[in-house]
């Protein structure tokens, strides 16, 4: 990737001028705010060597008073408070805020990107980008006002020294190269670690994610000891690679915090050694030695900045990698496009293939389906037939072949047209924690009454009043207070809300029980006027059907009356399963 | 969309609802640390003592930290004297320049340098090696703890706010090691090293500074207060944020089905928001103490100028000493203000303390019996006897009332009723998901709670509903049905439920990796191999909550054939709708609103002409109408 074949200084600066240009006000009224400390610190020193010389050396009768002094001392640092109020305030706005803009950025690739990109990465890695990424990638702008504004006080401090003496001030000057070459060393090292630590992040929030998501198996297998080993391995790995970053930084801060030092000691050796010579005089050296104690500040300030950089680089290109990946172009085809006809729709499918990974779930599958015509899709477990409802509703891409609904091609149909048109209930009902009432009527702003209608339609209005708050009930995530049956109710009532010209089912009642689905079945007929394609198992839905299309190995193999497949020996055993194991 | 109110308010007011779900706040009179009024307000100092009790890593390592970190300490101290002292006698000294106790002094201080760059080097490993152990120690412990924790309490917190104890809440605690750690080991040593020589000067001077100083204590308490209640509040936020990214993310296909993605990016929106929000409030506290606590340190500064000058043959003290003694106050500031740096950073990681010790603080309500007390169970197929059980959910109706069943060894017992119940409910309590309320499930002989958790493990398996997969291959899923099953084992227990077929059709056979959740399985195809993995177990009593309601009929009756093959040596209990099962069993239970109204044989019920009599009813004409006998 290009970006990482920059040094990183320049990637760095990058990152902030992303921060920058988003948010100038914050960082320039910080940067005004570290300004004024840097000042305020020049200020006090001076002030307190008028403090000494006039104040308490100078003679009884020439001294200022004591009082003005102090005066002065509170009114500087009251001076200095209010700038490091400005700079702390306005920095934190310009750091959370280019925070809150990534994470959002972010969140919202998640619900853009296509399916495919959900398949194949982890929601704990997705999460840890989301929290901890983000929040590294942002951690170099904490010291950023103050590094920059500490260079006028090493401007300030080298103007005035190389005006006591230019000698002893190109002396002074060495530290400034021996900082870049330190951390240039150190960020060499510290960049793969560094990115090897957030990726160890996610690896943690990987496990614990799929953990307590799958916590009813954990716990019917009884692999808790296995699964607390498994969370021990991974932060194991993170608390390693933390360590290791942990002994760069450990030699690259005292070297920092001894640079100063250092610098003062070589000043105070050549300086000397001048002084012998006879080419300075012990007062220049005293006075370039007290100047340039003043850059101490400024060197760590700066040394800090930089040890920061490496570590929220890398992060902020794991974020990157997932805001640069492209949309589906028809992720989000809100413009014009074809608008469906009214009344039910007709469904036209030729030599449809699609792939998961490696694996061709469908391949070269035909299917015609009339408006108004209600189709039953039977076939067995694994033969492909949600992964034809779901390509259908737009979710899957699509590797081969064409669908088209009532003339128009299913991809440039504008998504919300082809959501108010086409609902699929799925096979596992997905709820949103939130009340029965919103996960039927969300974002289609629905009237009550046609919620209520919906659930109806669904057999859920009964169970539904009977919750403790009725439809305002909240239900768990994923919709877990519910039994299996419940939901499935509910999320078929989510559905039947928007009156759906192509209803789907997959398999959407197969947790109610048979007296209830008899019921939603005669429902469905009764209320609504829609095409459908119900993937059916019991023959009461399969004779609801005014078609059976017979779907194996990924294409439907035969279509026709269920009588007349009834010939198919492999039709008949699959549907006559319940039949032929009849307790005699 | 609205928030989910339970969850939000038990997060935004820890400690408030005992009796409420979620995990977060640490219950009323659950342990002593925590044994709070009612507003259980987060106190720094009990977070602290509680935090060291329990992380014995940190109070191993704290001596060793401690010492360099006063060595460091010391040798911050010693260089700048050093270089005064070059001056002082080696340039502008009575004997002016002597270039020889120049060169001596200034590579003594050299040495010194490198010596505290050294000191410090190693204080930061083994600073860092500590904190990363006591992370990795409270990590896992808090992991741990969750799987310990009730599927109620798991039902009623997001993944996303589990996942955030043991992620972010850990993560604010490691920033606060990296940056904070070390300045409050070094600071309060440099502190005290300044008073020290103060009061060399003038013990009056040095405590006019330090009543000044501690003047401002009150007013920081009281800001610190409310600091880490913001800090708390900003963990409870970050917690949201990832509890509705987490919901995002698994919600893709219905997100992306249904059009929902305004409202989602709405919803997530205003979490992203909140959360900032909730970051500057905690923020502004910071940025006003510290300037604060400096300007107390300035009028410090000056209270000691006046008082110096105005009296300075009453101190005793003279104009050198005064210069000095302003000099150490100056010096006094930097160690203050550097603590004052990384309040902000302690507070947080002081807040998500505090949240972690809420998770490690939920009480367990499945505890495992003591294992010199614990019971093995009998080998071969175990019976089965629920004796005046009744259960409810924490805050809910019954769900279960007053059931009593015997199922024999042996037996294959189907439970059949109307959605809601309770048969899910009855499946977790055989399996010991959970306890209940009242009554006793006695397994083998056994009461199960007294059960060890080994023997249960081996010998009582459940499969439930969700066929949830590991994103591992079909093979390891299998194999994390039993510890020790080779890939022999899950390729036996592959035949055994004749799913060779089915398992050779996939594109790698056995070491087809099977996706997130399973997802790259169908949801049938995800309850085979979950049977599977039972199967690999070969469990004395094995219970199915609707374990086949996904898998087509020819295929859910042929493994109908194989399990009722196998279950000679298994007591079977089958939690179904579809009525087939029921038709085979021994026995059918069947339940009505927390009640079993009828239990016999199929026979017998339906001669009977009840409940049963009528579910059967409508499932054979559901099924049957129209297919021919063959």
């Amino acid at each position: 990737m290009s970006a990482s074949r920059d040094r990183m200084p320049r990637r760095g600066f990058r990152l902030i001028m992303r921060s920058v240009r988003a948010h100038p006000v914050p960082h320039l009224v910080a940067l005004l705010g570290a300004l004024g400390f840097v000042a305020a610190t020049v200020g006090t020193a001076w002030l307190l060597g008028w403090v000494t010389d006039d104040v308490i050396i100078a003679p009884q009768s020439e001294r200022t008073g004591p009082a003005v002094a102090a005066a002065m001392v509170i009114g500087v640092s009251v001076a200095s408070g209010i700038s490091v109020l400005m700079r702390r305030w306005f920095l934190a706005m310009a750091e959370l805020r280019t925070q809150r803009d990534w994470r959002r950025a972010l969140l919202h690739r998640y619900i853009d990107l296509p399916m495919d990109f959900h398949r194949e990465r982890d929601p704990g890695e997705l999460l840890a980008h989301a929290d901890s990424d983000v929040n590294t990638a942002t951690m170099v702008l904490k010291p950023l006002a103050f590094a920059v504004s500490v260079v006028v006080l090493v401007v300030v401090t080298m103007v005035a020294l190389f005006a006591a003496h230019p000698l002893l001030a190109l002396i002074a000057a060495i530290v400034f190269p021996a900082l870049a070459v330190i951390s240039r060393v150190y960020t060499r090292m510290v960049e793969a670690p560094s990115a090897e630590v957030q990726r160890r992040v996610g690896e943690v929030s990987e496990v614990a994610h799929e953990s307590f998501d799958g916590a009813v198996v954990v716990k019917t297998l009884g692999r808790e000891p296995i699964e607390v080993e498994r969370m021990r391995a991974v932060s194991a790995r993170l608390r390693d690679e933390r360590i290791r970053v942990g002994r760069m930084r450990a030699g690259f801060e005292p070297s920092i915090d001894a640079l100063p030092t250092v610098g003062a000691i070589v000043l105070l050796l050549v300086g000397a050694w001048l002084v012998g010579r006879g080419s300075a005089t012990p007062g220049d050296l005293v006075l370039a030695a007290t100047l340039f104690s003043l850059l101490a500040l400024p060197l760590f300030i700066v040394g800090f900045f930089l040890e920061e950089m490496p570590r929220s680089v890398v992060s902020l290109e794991r974020v990157d990698r997932v805001l640069d990946r492209p949309l589906e172009p028809s992720a989000e085809p809100e413009g014009n496009g074809p608008v469906l006809p009214p009344g039910p729709l007709g469904l036209q499918i030729d030599g449809l293939a699609v792939r998961y990974g490696s694996r061709l779930v469908l391949d070269g599958l035909w299917l015609a389906v009339s408006p108004g015509e209600t189709v039953a899709l039977v076939g067995a477990t694994g033969s492909g037939k949600s992964t034809l409802l779901e390509t259908v509703a737009g979710l899957n891409s699509v590797a081969g072949g064409s669908i088209q609904l009532s003339g128009a091609a299913l991809q440039d149909v504008p998504s919300r047209e082809l959501h108010s048109a086409v609902a699929l209930v799925f096979q596992e009902a997905f709820l949103f924690a939130d009340t029965v009432t919103e996960n039927v009527g969300l974002q289609w702003g629905r009237s009550p009454a046609d919620v209520t209608a919906a659930l109806d339609s669904a057999a859920a209005g009964a169970f539904v009043d009977a919750l403790p708050d009725g439809g305002s009930t909240v239900v768990g995530e994923r919709g877990v207070t519910l039994s299996g049956g419940q939901r499935q109710r509910v999320a078929l009532a989510r559905a039947l809300v928007r009156s759906p010209r192509l209803l789907m089912l997959d398999d959407a009642t197969s947790a109610v029980d048979p007296v209830v689905e008899g019921e939603i079945l005669a429902n469905l007929r009764r209320d609504l006027d829609t095409t459908m394609l119900v993937v059916a198992h019991r023959i009461s839905t399969i004779e609801l059907a005014d078609r059976v299309a017979y779907l194996a190995g990924g294409r439907i193999v035969a279509t026709g009356a269920h009588e007349e497949l009834l010939d198919i020996d492999d039709y008949r055993s699959l549907v006559s399963a319940y039949e032929q194991a009849e307790v005699p | 969309m609205s928030d989910a109110p339970g969850t939000e308010e038990v997060q935004a007011r820890p400690g408030s609802e005992p009796a409420g779900g979620g995990i977060d706040p640490p219950r009323a009179g659950t342990g002593e640390p925590h044994n709070d009024s009612a507003e259980a307000e987060v106190q720094a100092l009990r977070v602290l003592r509680r935090g060291f009790a329990m992380s014995p890593e940190l109070r191993r390592g704290l001596p060793v930290v401690a010492a360099v970190g006063l060595f460091a300490a010391v040798g911050r101290l010693i260089v700048p004297v050093m270089v005064q002292l070059v001056l002082d006698h080696g340039v502008i000294g009575p004997d002016g320049y002597r270039p020889g106790v120049v060169w001596v002094l200034s590579l003594a201080a050299l040495g010194a340098v490198l010596v505290v760059a050294a000191a410090s080097r190693f204080a930061l490993i083994r600073l860092v090696r500590m904190a990363e152990s006591v992370l990795l120690g409270l990590r896992v412990r808090a992991f741990e703890h969750i799987h310990r924790l009730s599927l109620a309490t798991h039902t009623e917190t997001r993944r996303g706010v589990l996942v955030a104890r043991v992620t972010s809440d850990i993560e604010a605690m490691a920033i606060f090691m990296q940056w904070g750690a070390m300045s409050w080991t070094i600071n309060p040593v440099l502190i005290l090293a300044t008073l020290a020589v103060m009061l060399f000067y003038s013990w009056q001077l040095t405590l006019l500074v330090l009543v000044l100083h501690l003047l401002v204590l009150p007013f920081m308490r009281w800001v610190q207060r409310r600091q880490i209640a913001a800090h708390s509040r900003v963990r409870d936020r970050v917690a949201d944020t990832m509890g509705h990214t987490s919901e995002t993310v698994s919600a893709a296909a219905v997100i992306r089905a249904y059009g929902y993605r305004r409202a989602v990016r709405a919803r997530l929106d205003r979490a992203v928001d909140r959360q900032y929000q909730a970051q500057m409030s905690a923020f502004k506290w910071w940025a006003f103490l510290m300037p604060t606590v400096d300007l107390v340190s300035s009028v410090s500064l000056a209270a000691a100028l006046v008082v110096g000058v105005t009296w300075s043959e009453e101190l005793g003290i003279g104009a050198g000493g005064l210069v000095a003694f302003v000099f150490l106050v100056r010096l006094l500031m930097r160690p203050i203000s550097e603590i004052g740096e990384v309040f902000d950073t302690t507070q947080s990681a002081l807040a998500a303390w505090w949240k972690v010790m809420g998770v490690l603080d939920t009480p367990v309500e499945v505890v495992e019996p003591e294992p010199a007390e614990a019971e093995e169970l009998p080998a071969g197929p175990l019976p089965v006897e629920v004796r005046g059980v009744s259960f409810s959910y924490r805050s809910g109706e019954p769900v279960l009332r007053g059931i009593d069943v015997r199922i024999p060894p042996d037996a294959n017992a189907a439970v059949v009723g109307e959605t809601g119940s309770g048969k899910t409910t009855f499946a977790r309590l055989l399996a010991r998901l959970a306890d209940p309320s009242a009554g006793e499930v006695v397994i083998g002989g056994v009461d199960l709670r007294a059960v060890a958790p080994e023997a249960r493990r081996r010998s009582i398996r459940m499969v439930p509903q969700d066929g949830f997969l590991f994103a591992a291959s079909i093979e390891d899923n299998i194999r994390y049905g039993r510890p020790g099953a080779t890939a022999a084992d899950a390729a036996a227990a592959v035949d055994e439920l004749g799913l060779r077929g089915w398992v050779e059709g996939l594109p790698a056979g056995m070491h087809t990796p099977v996706g997130q959740r399973g997802g790259r399985l169908s949801v049938g195809e995800r309850q085979l191999v979950a049977l599977v993995r039972a199967q690999v177990a070969d469990p004395g009593l094995l219970i199915l909550d609707e374990a086949t309601s996904a898998v087509d009929p020819e295929t859910e009756e042929a493994l109908a054939a194989a399990m009722a093959h196998l279950a000679v040596g298994r007591t079977t209990v089958s939690v179904a709708h579809r009525l087939s099962t029921a038709e085979r069993a021994d026995l059918v239970l069947v339940f009505d609103d927390g009640r079993v109204v009828e239990q016999g044989t199929h026979r017998d019920l339906v001669a009977a002409g009840g409940v049963y009599a009528r579910l059967h009813r409508s499932w054979v004409g559901n099924t049957r109408r129209a297919a021919p006998l063959v």
